[in-house]
């Protein structure tokens, strides 16, 4: 079947299974920012936004995209440049593994949060894991890059 | 593997019944992050999301959530928020995150009667029904107890009588399934005290309810009642928890919720 939505400002029609995860769709379109992770909704790293909400594309079934706005990191570059500045300031970027799926819940919680308390920050991002930092250093870089008072 | 051969957006919820009950391998599709996690094989799969049942609305004196509404949308719903002392969207807090939370709908979450869910035992403590395509209205308890299987869930509706409620959950880790929920709430005297993930599905401790309302809520009934919940309720082991580990909580906890809703 054919799918028409707009991937990052541009609309497109994809030629997809109808059973097929937008993970698969996005990465056979060449947006190859958007990694399988575990596979099993629990990790973050396909994290993309549809409509402006950060979802698991290997969680949202391709089709459930059409006639919808998809932003993935590739779109983003700028402000997930800024972004990685604060991280590597604060020595938060290890393998990078997780860092789109990451980056992508980072800058939707910008968005969506107003000066955040650190518990606030942490149940935002509970759903993305890393296996390298410990989280410490990440959350200070995110409390810089958010401007967060306290 | 999750497959199905033909996918079929519904125009209404009649059209949905209708060719849902003409093959027995035909499905609905919730927000499909756990159905992907089975071996299903799906002859038609129906999806519900352009039947504008995404929503949370109070109408004559009810709260009603459409079924297509997502985790999230319960977690941030205001409404919720300041309603049965906010349980309903407490209860959905801890699961995963929120890129999950905003796939995850109410209605694949209840139909399925899922035994790990926090959502529904915050559902059962309360005044709640299901609307069911055809089914008609019933009541979440009966419809747990029921063996429906296929049907079409709309709505879910809890009324709102003036029940505070209070929300426990023990967890390993935040954001892992939990051990064991708990849910009371009150309403002048009348207690209902919810179990979820035990891991069986959610059920209500009718024993420590009934004593509760012959005694009255007191700091010395409370105790009891979580005594007569733990022993009234069947725990399983599974992986995260033993059955004798749920049951010497559960006392604990029964007593605690309650205390917040003295």
């Amino acid at each position: 079947m054919l799918l028409e939505t707009t991937i990052n400002n541009r609309k497109v029609a994809l030629a997809i299974e109808h059973d097929e995860y937008l993970v698969d769709t996005l990465r056979k379109a060449g947006y190859l920012s958007v990694k399988r992770g575990c596979d099993t909704g629990s990790c973050g790293l396909c994290t993309v936004w549809v409509e402006g909400k950060p979802v698991l594309s290997c969680s949202t079934l391709a089709v459930r995209a059409g006639g919808k706005k998809i932003t993935t990191i590739e779109s983003l570059q700028d402000e997930a440049l800024e972004f990685a500045g604060f991280m590597a300031d604060e020595g938060a970027e290890q393998c990078g593994f997780c860092a789109p799926g990451f980056t992508m819940t980072v800058l939707a919680m910008k968005r969506e949060l107003t000066n955040p308390t650190e518990d606030e920050i942490k149940h935002y991002l509970n759903g993305n894991l890393c296996r390298c930092t410990g989280y410490v250093s990440q959350l200070r870089a995110i409390k810089k890059y958010m401007g967060v008072e306290a | 593997m999750f497959t199905f051969s033909k996918y079929h957006l519904a125009t209404s919820v009649n059209e949905a019944y209708e060719i849902l009950t003409k093959n027995r391998n035909n499905g609905i599709l919730g927000g499909t992050a756990y159905l992907r996690m089975g071996n299903r094989n799906l002859a038609t799969a129906l999806d519900l999301s352009a039947l504008d049942l995404d929503y949370i609305r109070e109408e004559d004196g009810t709260i009603e959530l459409g079924a297509m509404t997502t985790f999230r949308s319960v977690e941030t719903s205001e409404i919720l928020k300041e309603n049965f002392g906010g349980v309903v969207a407490r209860s959905v807090m801890d699961i995963v995150g929120v890129q999950l939370r905003n796939v995850v709908t109410v209605g694949a979450t209840v139909f399925s009667k899922y035994g790990f869910s926090d959502f529904i035992p915050a559902l059962l403590a309360l005044d709640t029904d299901v609307v069911l395509a055809g089914g008609g209205v019933m009541s979440l308890e009966k419809f747990l107890e029921s063996d429906t299987t296929r049907d079409i869930l709309v709505a879910i509706r809890i009324k709102k009588n003036g029940r505070t409620g209070n929300y426990q959950t023990v967890r390993k880790t935040k954001s892992d399934y939990a051990l064991l929920n708990i849910v009371t709430s009150n309403v002048d005297g009348d207690v209902k005290i919810a179990a979820g993930a035990r891991p069986g599905r959610a059920t209500l401790a009718v024993k420590a309810m009934e004593y509760i309302r012959e005694n009255g809520l007191t700091a010395e009934t409370i105790e009891q009642a979580g005594k007569i919940a733990s022993e009234e309720l069947v725990f399983s082991d599974n992986m995260r928890a033993s059955a004798k580990y749920r049951e010497a909580i559960c006392k604990v906890m029964v007593k605690r919720s309650l205390r917040e809703v003295m």
